[in-house]
């Protein structure tokens, strides 16, 4: 209803005139006004993604035509004999966000449990703005840090885990020939899980927050303990932002670039110790883009489609494990 | 800020004494009138005293009152007058609300409710309690019946009958009995009360606490859950909120009429005015803003 409508003295319009005025109500031009500019801007984000597809595919030409398919499945990146196969790097880039994903997805479940269930309210507020605090300190920083104090004191906890699980199968082979310093696949996880931590954690603890009341009272008043109480009625609802939540940790793990390039030891290749040196899709991209041309330079380019295209198949993936588990529980999509 | 602290929870079987570890009482021939005096009677809740305040403004004060074993106990009253905030002390559900402080002495088969060592969680397996809003998990059906009883430790084999139980004590089964595996979301409104009473009574309570279980439900789906209270009745204590004066007179045996007045310091505080049999209070008040209430001329 209109304010025109509202505000007519008389009070039993006609309906001919009331539903089809001569004039549009003032609400109306608004209206459209907002309609037009929110499809422009829905829009304009569209066009932008299109436009990076295609000029990044142009310029990658010339990488997948030299390479075929040993551009994507070769794992020999050897720039000094025009050898420019991503599978390496490609696996470190998932190497390192899974076990970024390992360490930062427990904490930060643990931290937002913690902030909207547990802490005395008095202390919830301090917690959540250095937690935010901590989300805006560029990546950088922490590369820097971890350079000058944390690869030391690692390099020598791979060295004794490494020498304790010499022998015992898969353990033995994932701990093997840790790197003399400290740089290190893991190294490059656990700082990315650092810097995920807290973006992951104040989404987290959004969607926690936001569990009514009238579901937690439901479980406690079943005789569930808090605990009891968050299986039952916190994580069930914040399951889908948990998972969103995940996801967008992945997305900053797998682009992370500074911090990873100063700490991974920049050495591509497909291992499976991940306490030895390795790299990934960003941060070689951020080391070698200087001096790359020709070939190399289109390869380089090339690891950012590939980027971009991982994000992507996530994201996909990720909603559809979403829809189908809304669907049913017979939540609607949203 | 809470003033009661949450209770350990982690040994519940163990710290409450005594009474709160005895086997479900004999059920009794009910009978409708005389009603025995509550002192006669297995005395379930004694409240004495009894003070609430949200934020340090108080809500309801000075309530005093038995609750008797094996029947049914009718609140009613205007709205805002603190039914739902006296109901919530009984299974400590206060406890939870930021701001909310309970001050008396509320006994639960005569041990302190609010003792310190007493385990909360057990306090609320024994004392069930059924919203004002039907709030089902977004689960299955199947499944927020069996909340209760899993996390009470019930065996696998057990659950699903259990679950069954429950469902057809409140008069849901029939309807649900081929889609257990459905949300229960996708319920409507009365079949998600209904639900939620099933989800309660799972657990096996001593006591259950309704909060106005038949405001979303047609005159039918009401008609039975009142048939399902007498039912009930034989083996359980009832408290229940209603707004509607027919149900309380109809299907209680005792009823408190609370309401909410200004007082001297000009503050709205919510009151117990009477307590009596259900027939007294309804035939025959004794006070004036009681009998001004169940005629409708007040609030
Ligand atoms: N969580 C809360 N915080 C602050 N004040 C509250 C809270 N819950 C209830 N109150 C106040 O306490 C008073 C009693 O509320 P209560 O919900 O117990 O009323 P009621 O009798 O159940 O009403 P209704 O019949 O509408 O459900 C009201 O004035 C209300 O505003
Ligand atoms: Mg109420």
């Amino acid at each position: 209803m209109t304010t025109e409508t509202l505000a007519r003295p008389n009070p039993t319009p006609d309906p001919e005139r009331s539903l089809r005025g001569a004039t549009p109500p003032p609400g109306r031009t608004s209206d459209r006004v907002f309609q037009v500019v929110t499809l422009a801007a829905g829009l304009l984000v569209l066009v932008v993604l299109a436009l990076i597809v295609v000029a990044t595919a142009s310029q990658a030409r010339a990488w997948f035509n030299a390479e075929g398919l040993s551009s994507i499945f070769s794992s020999n990146w050897d720039p000094a004999h025009h050898h420019f196969g991503a599978f390496g790097l490609l696996y470190g880039t998932l190497l390192v966000s899974f076990i970024a994903l390992l360490f930062a997805v427990p904490t930060s479940v643990g931290i937002a449990l913690f902030v909207t269930e547990v802490a005395p309210r008095r202390v919830r507020r301090p917690i959540v703005y250095t937690i935010d605090l901590l989300a805006a300190v560029p990546s950088v920083v922490f590369g820097l840090w971890a350079l000058a104090e944390l690869i030391a004191p690692l390099s020598h906890i791979y060295q004794s885990v490494s020498s304790a699980t010499s022998g015992v199968p898969l353990l033995g082979t994932l701990f093997a020939n840790p790197s003399g310093s400290g740089e290190a696949f893991m190294t490059a996880g656990i700082v990315v899980a650092i810097m995920i931590t807290p973006i992951v954690t104040a989404i987290t603890r959004e969607v926690f927050v936001t569990c009514p009341a009238s579901q937690k009272e439901a479980a406690l008043a079943l005789g569930a303990t808090r605990w009891e109480m968050i299986r039952g009625a916190v994580f069930p609802h914040g399951r889908s932002g948990v998972v969103s939540a995940v996801m967008i940790g992945f997305g900053r793990a797998v682009g992370e670039t500074i911090a990873v390039a100063l700490i991974i030891g920049s050495s591509p290749r497909l291992t499976a110790n991940i306490f030895g040196t390795g790299d990934t899709m960003a941060s070689i991209i951020a080391n070698e883009f200087g001096d790359a041309s020709g070939t190399w330079r289109s390869a380089l380019i090339g690891l950012g489609l590939v980027l971009l295209v991982l994000t992507v198949i996530i994201g996909i993936i990720a909603r559809t494990v979403l829809a189908r588990a809304d669907r049913r529980l017979g939540i609607v999509a949203r | 800020m809470d003033t009661i602290p949450m209770s350990d929870t982690s040994h519940r079987t163990a710290t409450v004494g005594s009474v709160l570890t005895r086997p479900p009482a004999e059920p009794d021939v009910a009978e409708r009138t005389p009603l025995p005096d509550p002192a006669e009677r297995d005395i379930v809740f004694e409240l004495a005293g009894v003070e609430v305040r949200y934020s340090g403004v108080t809500a309801i004060e000075d309530v005093n009152l038995k609750v008797a074993a094996r029947e049914i106990t009718a609140f009613i009253g205007p709205s805002g007058c603190g039914k739902t905030t006296v109901l919530r002390t009984l299974n400590r559900l206060h406890d939870i609300t930021a701001g909310a402080q309970v001050r008396g002495t509320i006994t639960y088969h005569g041990e302190d409710l609010y003792g310190p060592r007493v385990d909360v969680a057990e306090v609320r397996r024994r004392i069930g309690m059924v919203f004002q809003k039907p709030n089902p998990f977004p689960k299955s059906i199947h499944d927020n019946v069996a909340y209760g009883p899993r996390i009470n430790g019930r065996k696998r084999g057990e659950i699903g009958d259990l679950v069954e139980e429950a469902l057809r004590k409140a008069a849901l089964f029939d309807e649900v009995k081929d889609k257990l595996k459905q949300s229960a979301l996708g319920l409507s409104g009365g079949q998600q009360q209904r639900l939620c009473i099933a989800r309660a009574l799972a657990v096996e309570p001593d006591v259950i606490l309704m909060d106005e279980p038949c405001s979303a439900l047609d005159p039918i789906a009401t008609a039975r859950i009142e048939d399902l209270m007498q039912e009930l009745k034989a083996n359980y204590t009832l408290v229940i909120v209603t707004h509607n004066m027919q149900q309380a007179a109809r299907a209680s045996d005792r009823t408190a009429f609370f309401t909410a007045e200004i007082d001297d310091a000009g503050r709205r505080v919510g009151r117990l005015i009477e307590f009596d049999d259900t027939e007294q209070l309804f035939t025959q008040p004794s006070d004036s803003r009681t009998e001004g209430y169940i005629t409708g001329r007040f609030g």
